[in-house]
């Protein structure tokens, strides 16, 4: 089953983007600031609705809300709750499901994002790394382990360090791997070139580069795109991206 | 239902008898033979220990989900100008001397209506869309300020020094000589109000995480929005209907049992109804025993003067956590 998006158009923000995401994979989307990048991700998550075009499928919010993972690029945790009650959180669309099956989502989560000694700490004594991976943990909770499920996830990787930042793109590639659509925006190229299937860059609203990672972000398309000339080091898998 | 719940409700299954034996005139649980010691249990006592139940527990209640409709430990039900419309609306029935047993709190109830209705108005206007709350929000403050300029104009028009005396005292708030009709008006409203809070829970904790995640977790905001306004409008709309504006106690109540919980809105709901029931059990027991010339200190201002030097220690410590 695809995610895709069919001819949207927002005012001033997405113009006429189609693309279709497959299960299994997992996209980076990427473009200069203001591109549409977190636009189209609220989109295809269900947050906003297009002016013209649609999201296939269209699912009512309660199924959606079980089926796709939505992490917003704030951050924003009103109270301070433990990492484990914050992770519980995740589990809110599925209100009656049998408490066994509630504690089975929620250590898997804390254990796939290495919480598990963190799990009563409140969050403001969490650092930043450990507060994003809760957060991710939060949106992997409320995920079936079995069929049908996205991840969206808008710059998780911001305020991260390089290790952590690593290590929450192989945790990312992982859920793709066991079966789940993957659809993050990321500003870090590299990492975007080095972890992702697929990349989608955006510009101006519109869809400039769409393919493999080394064909999407290639040094052409980077300096068109954002107008940086720019050299790719190293092996695949291991690039750099020099800066000219 | 879990330990703090139990803790409170066992602290009220103590306070409650005792409030009823204490007072200007104390009554000895062994020798109920005294004198009018029945009437003054079952006419005075037992009335108003109920409606302090029922009238705290509503305002606590609403004061939670209020702070996480809001996610602001400084909201408060106050917010949304239901209170003061309520208030407006028995103010009227001061002014226009009909204060008969149920038209005062029916004037204060289709105050509180009002306000609904036009809170129900404007957010069909806001939408839900990004920040919608916060024009929700400025919109129940400017209802609140219009309906105490309205009241403030009915205090300097009032017909009679007579009229006006009443209107000043009643504002203050007291459960002073109520009777079962009063317990019978504010019971079922706020029964309902606080149906609807708890069915907003999950929603409110879903909130936590900011409007758009709490829309990707399946919430409504429109649903949501009504609920509260439902929730907040019955439960403060009967306890001013009954007992005039008690402030602070929807603002301080989920303050006080917050560190005890694990910080969900939905966790704080039920026992800050039970923590607001006991706290105005005791303080209104407190005001009818505090040594005052003539008559008693109403509680609304007796909460009023607790509840400043909390609110600012409150303040402090937040500015201290931000720092």
């Amino acid at each position: 089953m695809m995610l895709a998006a069919e001819n949207l158009t927002l005012r001033h923000r997405l113009h006429g983007v189609t693309a279709r995401f497959a299960p299994g994979q997992m996209t980076a989307i990427c473009g200069p600031n203001g591109a549409g990048k977190s636009t189209l991700l609220a989109c295809l998550a269900g947050l906003l609705s297009p002016d013209s075009g649609r999201i296939d499928p269209e699912l009512p919010p309660q199924v959606r809300a079980r089926q796709l993972g939505y992490l917003p690029q704030s951050g924003e945790v009103a109270w301070d709750v433990s990492v484990e009650t914050l992770v519980s959180l995740g589990r809110l669309p599925w209100g009656g499901a049998l408490a066994g099956e509630t504690m089975r989502a929620i250590e898997a989560a804390l254990s796939e994002m290495d919480l598990v000694p963190l799990r009563h700490r409140p969050l403001s004594h969490l650092s930043g790394g450990e507060r994003a991976r809760a957060l991710v943990a939060r949106v992997l909770a409320g995920l079936p382990a079995q069929g049908r499920r996205w991840l969206l996830a808008d710059e998780p990787l911001a305020s991260l360090d390089l290790a952590h930042a690593a290590s929450l793109m192989r945790a990312l590639r992982r859920q793709a791997r066991s079966g789940a659509g993957v659809i993050v925006v990321l500003h870090d190229l590299a990492m975007a070139m080095n972890h992702a299937d697929r990349v989608l860059v955006l510009s101006n609203g519109e869809i400039a580069a769409d393919g493999p990672p080394e064909t999407a972000l290639s040094a052409d398309i980077i300096a068109r795109v954002w107008s940086a000339r720019a050299m790719w080091l190293g092996e695949p898998g291991h690039r750099a991206l020099a800066l000219g | 239902m879990n330990r703090l719940s139990l803790a409170l409700l066992a602290a009220l299954a103590v306070a409650l008898p005792l409030s009823l034996l204490a007072g200007r005139v104390w009554i000895d649980p062994l020798s109920l033979d005294q004198a009018n010691a029945a009437v003054i249990l079952m006419e005075l006592r037992a009335p108003r220990a109920l409606l302090a139940l029922v009238v705290g527990g509503g305002l606590g209640a609403a004061g939670a989900a209020m702070q996480g409709y809001l996610r602001n430990p400084l909201a408060d039900p106050g917010l949304f100008g239901i209170a003061p419309s309520a208030a407006l609306g028995a103010v009227l029935s001061l002014w226009l001397g009909a204060a008969g047993v149920y038209a005062l709190p029916a004037f204060a109830l289709a105050g509180a209506a009002g306000a609904m209705a036009l809170l129900a108005l404007i957010a069909g206007r806001a939408g839900d869309s990004h920040g919608g709350v916060a024009l929700f929000t400025l919109a129940g403050m400017m209802i609140a300020s219009l309906a105490g300029a309205l009241m403030s104009l009915a205090i300097s028009l009032s017909p009679s020094p007579f009229a006006l005396s009443e209107i000043v005292l009643w504002l203050m708030g007291a459960l002073a000589d109520r009777s079962w009709t009063d317990v019978l008006i504010a019971t079922p409203p706020t029964i309902a109000g606080l149906a609807c809070l708890l069915r907003a829970a999950p929603s409110l904790d879903a909130l936590t995480l900011g409007d758009l995640a709490a829309r990707s977790l399946g919430v409504e905001p429109r649903r949501l929005q009504g609920l509260i306004v439902a929730g907040v409008g019955l439960t403060v709309g009967a306890g001013v209907a009954v007992a005039g504006i008690i402030g602070f106690v929807g603002l301080m109540v989920p303050h006080m049992v917050r560190p005890f919980t694990d910080r969900r809105p939905s966790s704080l709901l039920v026992p800050s109804a039970l923590a607001g029931a006991l706290l105005l059990l005791v303080a209104d027991c407190l005001c009818r025993l505090a040594p005052l010339a003539e008559g008693e200190l109403r509680l609304g201002v007796a909460l009023s003067l607790a509840g400043a030097p909390f609110f600012l220690a409150l303040l402090l410590r937040l500015r201290r956590g931000l720092a």
